[in-house]
Parts: C-alpha cells; sequence; structure tokens
C-alpha cells in the first residue's frame, strides 16, 4: 500500500489579507489514519491555513490534493463533499437546540420533512463506535463545554468526514477530557480516519504521529513526533531557545493583605455566579485561580476590583473592610488589576499608548494638576514604559489598537505595576500570548511576589498555574473545591476538581493518579 | 329583550375580534419568520402602507380586485426585498433601514395619492366593490359561534391556516430548523456550506408576501378605499406582538386574539358612548402589551442573533 496517494497534499499554499502574508508556500500531507499536529504561536498562521482546507477561505495560490486529484474549493460544502470535516475553536452550535437538532441542522438529507428518527439512530451508532457519550434531547446551552466539544466531533462525524480539522481542541477542556478525546481520536484513526490537529500545547502535540511547525505564514518543519521532544518543538516554533518553565524561589509568605469571605456575586444574567467563597492571600504569595473558565472566575476578579457588587460576604485588605468600594478607592488602596479581555476591559484601542499607560490614573497627582492632565509626565511615563517593558511600537503616540496582543497586554502590565502597591489581581493575564511574552509575563509577576505583593492568578492553563502558584484554589460553578499548597497536589487531581469531583479524603498524591 | 340586545352587541364584538384579527395575523405571522431568521425589520409598516396603496389604485383602475391583490402582495415583496438588499448583502443597520422604509413609505404613499386624485373629479373619491365574506356551509348556522367563527372572509380563514401552517414549518421542516437556526447562529450553517443570505432573503419574501396580503385585505376587503396612513400603526403592533408571543407561532396567535379584542372592544365601547377618554381606549393594545413583556422577560426566546448583520470574520 506503499504507493497509494496520501488523503491530502497541499503544495505552495499561499493567501494574504490586503499586505498581510498569513500563509505563504504552505506545502504538507496527511496519511491516511495519522494525526498531523500544526504547531505554531498565534498569527503563525494555522487558523487562516485550517480555513482554506475547509473551504472558508479561497486560498491565493497553491494546489490542492485530495485522495490524489487536485481539487479547489468554493465553499465548505465543497469540502464536505469530498469528505473534510471541521470541529471549530469557537463553537458553532445553536444553544437553544438540542444536541441531535444541532447534529442534524444543514447535514445531508434531502426532503422537506425533519426525520429525526433515522438520524437518532445513526447518531446512536457513530456514538457507539467511538464511545462518545451524548444525551441527544438536551439542550446544548445545558451542556457543559467539555460535552458540547462532542457535539461538534459528533457533528463532523455524522457528514460522513473521512478527515477531521480540529482547531484547538482542549482549549476548553480540562486534563480528563483531554486524554478522553484523544482516546476517541485514537479510535478514529484505528478506522483510517485522519486528523489534523492544530494547538499550541506541546503535551498534546507530543500524541500526535507528525508535526508541521508554522512560523510566521510558513512551515519551518515537519517532523516525526516520536524523534523530537518538548525543547526541540518550543525552540522551532519561536525561532530561538525558550526557557519553558520559571523558576520560582521559596519563599516564606507574610501577613495576610487580602482576604475574602463568603462571597457571593450574581453575573449579568442574575444568577449566582459565585457561591461563597472564603480565601486568604499572604504578601509573597501567589494564590493561583485553576478552572475552566465562566465558573465564576470573571465575577471574582471584577467584584474584588469593585467593578461588580457583592450580593454577601467581605472583601478585607490589611484587615480593613473594603467591601462595596468602587475601582477608584481599590486602585488607590494600591490594588492592581489584569483583566481577562485586555482590549474590552484594560485598554480603549481608540487611545494612544501613553492615554492607555494612565487609564485610571488620570486623576493622580503624578499625571494631573489638578483638572489639567500634565502631557509632559505622561509622555515621560509612557517612555519609561515602552523602555522597560520592552513594547514594541512606533513610540507613545501610536493608536493602541495597531499593537499586538503581547504589547498591548505590556501597556497595561506598566499601569497596574506603577499603581499597584500591595496587591495584584492577574486574570488570564497570557491569554493568546505567545511563548516569549508569557515567560515575560511570568517573570514579572514572580518579581512582584518577591517584592512582597499578594498575587491572585486565575489561569486556564494548569501548567502556568502549577509553576507560579504556591497555593491552588480549584473552582467549579461559582464554588472553591478545595484550596491546596502546590506540592500537595498534581494536576490529575485539579482536574477531578474542576469537572466537579469531589476528592476522597484519603486520596494522597502518591495513589492517586487516576485512570482517565 | 335587554338580553337578546346584550347577546347581540357580544356577539357583533367577537366577530369584529376575529376580523380585526386576520391582517394583525397576517402581518406578524410573516414578521416572525424574517425575525427567527435574525432580521428586526422594522419596516413591515411601510411595506403594509405601500402594499394597501397599490392594490387600491391597482384594483380601481382595472376594475379586478384580484389584480389589486395580486399588485399589493408584489408591493409587499419587492418592498421587503428592498430590506433584503440593505440588510443582508450591503449589511447595513437593520433598524435605521427599516425606519427608512416607514419614513419613505407614508411619505410616498400621501404624495402619490394626491398626485393620482387630481386624475378623479374632486369631490369624487373612486371606491371598491369589497370582497364579500364567505360563509362555510353548514358551520355558519351554528348559533353564535356560526356567525363569530364561519361568516368571515377567505383570507381571514387563510390567515389563521397560516398559523398551523407556519408552525408545522418551523418545528417539523428541515428548513425551518435551518431558518431557526439562522436567528440563533447563522455561522452554524454557513459553516456547513450553506447559504445564509439565500434563506434571509426567501425569509424575507415570505414576510412580504404576508404584509402584502395584509395590507391590500385593508382597501379590498375591510374597506372601499385607500386613506394615507390608513395602517394605523398595525405593523408596529405586529413587532409588539412577536416580542409579547415571545417568538412563537402560538402565543403570537393569543397576543393577536388579545389585541384584536381590545381594538374591538374600544371600538365598541365608543359606539356604545362610554364615558373613557377615547384616546385611553386606543392606547390599550399597546398597555397591554407592556405587561405582557413584563411578563415574559425573564424567559425570552429572543433569537440570539436577531438584529446583527452576519459576517464571516
Amino acid at each position: 500500500m506503499s504507493n497509494s496517494p496520501p488523503l491530502l497534499k497541499v503544495t505552495g499554499l499561499t493567501k494574504t489579507f490586503g499586505p498581510v502574508v498569513a500563509n505563504s508556500d504552505v506545502s504538507f500531507e496527511v496519511e491516511r489514519g495519522e494525526i498531523l499536529c500544526l504547531l505554531g504561536e498565534n498569527g503563525a498562521g494555522k487558523s487562516t491555513l485550517s480555513s482554506c482546507l475547509y473551504g472558508f477561505y479561497r486560498p491565493d495560490g497553491g494546489r490542492i490534493f485530495y485522495d490524489g486529484k487536485e481539487v479547489s474549493f468554493a465553499s465548505p460544502r465543497d469540502a464536505i463533499a469530498l469528505g473534510i470535516g471541521m470541529v471549530h475553536q469557537h463553537f458553532v452550535l445553536v444553544p437553544p437546540m438540542t444536541v441531535l437538532e444541532n447534529i442534524v441542522l444543514g447535514s445531508r438529507d434531502s426532503g422537506l420533512a425533519l426525520d429525526l428518527g433515522e438520524a437518532r439512530k445513526e447518531v446512536h451508532e457513530l456514538c457507539e463506535r467511538y464511545d462518545i457519550d451524548l444525551e441527544l434531547d438536551t439542550k446544548v446551552w445545558q451542556l457543559s463545554v467539555g460535552q458540547q466539544q462532542w457535539v461538534e466531533i459528533v457533528k463532523v462525524l455524522f457528514l460522513g468526514a473521512e478527515l477531521l480539522i480540529l482547531d484547538e481542541p482542549t482549549a476548553v477542556l480540562t486534563p480528563q477530557e483531554s486524554a478522553k478525546l484523544f482516546r476517541i481520536l485514537r479510535r478514529m484513526t484505528d478506522n483510517n480516519l485522519s486528523i489534523i490537529m492544530i494547538s499550541h500545547k506541546l503535551d498534546e502535540v507530543l500524541q500526535s504521529d507528525h508535526v508541521a511547525v508554522l512560523r510566521k505564514g510558513n512551515i519551518v518543519d515537519t517532523v516525526r513526533t516520536s524523534d523530537v521532544t518538548k525543547e526541540d518543538l518550543t525552540s522551532m516554533m519561536v525561532g530561538r531557545p525558550v526557557m519553558l518553565q520559571a523558576e520560582r524561589e521559596e519563599i516564606d509568605p507574610g501577613e495576610t493583605i487580602l482576604e475574602v469571605t463568603g462571597l457571593r456575586i450574581r453575573n449579568d444574567k442574575d444568577q449566582q455566579a459565585v457561591k461563597g467563597m472564603s480565601f486568604k492571600v499572604h504578601a509573597h504569595e501567589i494564590l493561583g485561580i485553576a478552572g475552566v473558565s465562566g465558573n465564576g472566575q470573571n465575577e471574582l476578579f471584577e467584584a474584588l476590583m469593585g467593578v461588580r457588587d457583592t450580593d454577601s460576604g467581605q472583601i478585607w485588605l490589611y484587615g480593613d473592610e473594603v467591601t462595596h468600594h468602587g475601582p477608584e478607592q481599590m486602585i488607590k488602596h494600591g490594588v492592581g488589576y489584569i483583566p481577562d479581555d485586555r482590549f474590552k476591559a484594560g485598554l480603549v484601542g481608540e487611545f494612544s499608548l501613553a492615554e492607555n499607560a494612565i487609564l485610571g490614573l488620570q486623576s493622580n497627582p503624578s499625571f494631573a494638576d489638578g483638572p489639567v492632565l500634565n502631557t509632559r509626565r505622561i509622555l515621560d511615563f509612557a517612555q519609561d514604559a515602552i523602555q522597560k517593558f520592552g513594547i514594541v511600537t512606533p513610540g507613545p503616540h501610536a493608536r493602541t489598537d495597531t499593537l499586538s496582543g503581547g504589547n498591548a497586554q505590556k501597556i497595561i502590565l506598566a499601569r497596574e505595576f506603577w499603581s499597584a502597591t500591595c496587591c495584584i489581581l492577574a486574570n488570564q493575564p497570557t491569554r493568546g500570548l505567545d511563548v516569549g511574552v508569557i515567560e515575560y509575563v511570568h517573570q514579572m509577576l514572580l518579581e512582584k511576589r518577591r517584592e512582597g505583593f499578594a498575587i491572585v492568578l486565575a489561569s486556564e492553563e494548569l501548567e502556568d498555574i502549577f509553576a507560579l502558584s504556591d497555593r491552588i484554589a480549584v473552582v467549579f460553578k461559582g464554588e472553591i473545591m478545595g484550596v491546596f499548597r502546590t506540592d500537595e497536589i498534581d494536576i490529575e487531581q485539579v482536574g477531578l476538581l474542576m469537572a466537579g469531583q469531589r476528592l476522597d479524603a484519603k486520596e494522597t498524591k502518591q495513589d492517586a493518579h487516576v485512570t482517565i | 329583550m335587554t338580553d337578546l340586545f346584550q347577546q347581540a352587541v357580544l356577539v357583533s364584538m367577537f366577530a369584529a375580534t376575529i376580523r380585526i384579527a386576520a391582517p394583525l395575523l397576517l402581518v406578524s405571522i410573516g414578521e416572525l419568520v424574517v425575525q427567527r431568521a435574525g432580521i428586526w425589520f422594522l419596516g413591515v409598516e411601510g411595506s403594509m402602507l405601500m402594499a394597501a396603496f397599490v392594490a387600491y389604485f391597482s384594483a380601481v383602475s382595472s376594475d379586478s380586485l384580484y389584480v389589486g391583490l395580486l399588485a399589493g402582495m408584489a408591493t409587499g415583496v419587492v418592498v421587503h426585498l428592498s430590506m433584503a438588499i440593505a440588510a443582508v448583502t450591503l449589511k447595513i443597520n437593520q433598524f435605521v433601514t427599516g425606519l427608512g422604509i416607514n419614513l419613505l413609505a407614508s411619505g410616498l404613499t400621501l404624495f402619490l395619492y394626491r398626485e393620482n386624485l387630481r386624475a378623479y373629479d374632486s369631490g369624487h373619491i373612486p371606491t371598491v366593490t369589497p370582497f364579500e365574506t364567505v360563509p362555510i356551509t353548514g358551520l355558519s348556522q351554528l348559533p353564535i359561534l356560526g356567525e363569530i367563527l364561519f361568516d368571515q372572509h377567505l383570507f381571514t380563514y387563510f390567515a389563521f391556516a397560516m398559523v398551523g401552517v407556519v408552525w408545522a414549518f418551523l418545528y417539523r421542516t428541515r428548513f425551518g430548523l435551518e431558518i431557526r437556526a439562522l436567528g440563533e447562529n447563522p455561522k452554524a450553517l454557513d459553516t456547513k456550506g450553506l447559504s445564509v443570505s439565500r434563506r434571509q432573503y426567501s425569509a424575507l419574501a415570505f414576510g412580504g408576501l404576508m404584509a402584502g396580503l395584509a395590507g391590500s385585505v385593508l382597501v379590498l376587503a375591510l374597506t372601499d378605499r385607500f386613506v394615507p396612513g390608513m395602517t394605523g400603526g398595525r405593523g408596529w403592533l405586529a413587532i409588539v406582538i412577536i416580542i409579547a408571543g415571545n417568538w412563537k407561532p402560538l402565543p403570537v396567535l393569543a397576543a393577536v386574539l388579545v389585541f384584536a379584542f381590545l381594538e374591538a372592544f374600544q371600538i365598541q365601547a365608543q359606539g356604545v358612548g362610554v364615558q373613557i377618554p377615547y384616546q385611553l381606549l386606543l392606547a390599550l393594545p399597546y398597555i397591554g402589551a407592556i405587561i405582557v413583556m413584563m411578563g415574559v422577560k425573564v424567559r425570552s426566546e429572543q433569537p440570539a442573533h436577531l438584529g446583527v448583520p452576519y459576517h464571516r470574520e
């Protein structure tokens, strides 16, 4: 069978958006029954490439061969007809409809009537073959994100896909769910299906058969996964050697700086998002908040910063109650805040870099004389920040929305680190950033820890949580499932807690290697 | 004696409710499909008005009610499709476009009405001989109910039948599932290679057909002539009805009946000379709508993507 053509072969694929080259001269192959991983940093062109393979975008140049025949796609319909299916990073489900309706929607069935009976049988068979649990009559909005991922996959299988493209499939999964995903993917390759997986998580990349590394729109290398290590892949992806794990030195924690007791908070839909959280954070300490996003983290951070009001419970700073203090007061108390969505909550895109660098501090005597802004001092401050944080920009007058995510994040760091004197609230501070910048942000947080700050850090990346935190609080559905010293617990246990399962009290780290 | 009189008043009031409900139901059911497909079309009032205008003058000049009816329906479709071009193809703000269509319709019909009337002798405004009611043999002989339900215009029966048809379409056909998905998450269709815009054009064409029919009915059956501004807010009420009916066919029918009843009650009350300020009576349907909306706010079925133009990012 060695002379049979690869299932998919791409040669010289190029895609540009105006002056921006997203993919240039990309070539690779996918064999039947294998998992190919596309690895690359943000903006390396992974998602554009997959959109071209799926007919969502039309490439500007290059050729695509499917099963030995040259093909071109006018719309996803053509790709589907060939047997290519795509699982998008941001799920495209219809929340008020049932699982079955979502799967059947727009599928190949002809005829006027909606025949769910026949479809139900077929979906059942698919679920059985690949060992996927799905309640077909549940509405999609009632499912956890993990379950929604299975719906997306069955949707694609139901369309008859032979080649599945998965865009960052594990971004929202707990470690156990992600292990289950790989088990399902392997069952698929055993059935001779092929998979292209897009990822930047090295642990998962290592479970593929081949890795194609993308950098700045080009494939820099394609390697057999068993021939490389994590470190090799990182330096191929970044283009230089990178220290993977920041070093956290042992420091004894100091006095209690931030304390929260029995906090209850409602979300925008008026539902209880935080249901009675209590914790303390000390000087020289990072408290990691582990959890799949949407389990109350955003509401918690907003309430701590005074942006969102609390239903009940108290917030204390150095033993003084600050429960209903607004954001202006919290800034004055010396609390710094790195919000999870920098362009929505942290910056004003239309403002200049300098304006954003002092946003919220405009009444501070350092930057204003009475009601008049002191432009000179503001510009000096921005210039300083550009140098100190290594922000790549034409200058302090540059519009902020022209900066990359990493450079924009550095403006927030510069501002918050300047104004904060005792406490940093960092909600997903490295989301969507490149490896190099992530490394930098981690260093900065550790430095603040050394200086004696109390830091609350939420992240979906458990490796980051484990590398940086002194203690870890796991949240699930607005509750803290437990607070542990980092050396008392391992990633699997945190994963179980993130999925809402309580740990057996007797379980210790040694015998807790959960079968997943 | 008084008993008989009371009964006659009540029967005529309920019969009026059904009669008034029909055009309201037609336009609401059409707009329901449009909104489930994700388009907030505020221009239904204008679409209806243009349809009424065209239906009237076509019927008068051709001396045929059927020519008037067809021309009116075609006008509704044309106006709705102009919304499709603006909102779906050009992705212009849906609220601005809808409001623009309403302003254009009321100005244009008033202007053209005056221009056209010059052709006739002053003081003599031409009228049509309206469609007759069609009693259903047997059923219309039933006491009370027969007069209320089964001695109505053909399009009235049609309007009520359409509730069932649209319900079956939305919940029992593939296309209905797709239309419902469109209002919630159009990308779910686009990523499967199904055209979002083709479906939204179709939904608007259907809405136009229904609004056009509703407008034609006003001049060809319920009255005998066109009067500027004669739609009198029925298009707006249809939008209120869809919100009150929580974007579902049967509750929409219920809302239509409630508002039609309030209207019939208001007319009857004025006729009998009840001492309530007439403006207050006119406001009754809207006050009712606000009360209903406060009730449904919490469990709204409003399509998540309603009014948002779809862009493939």
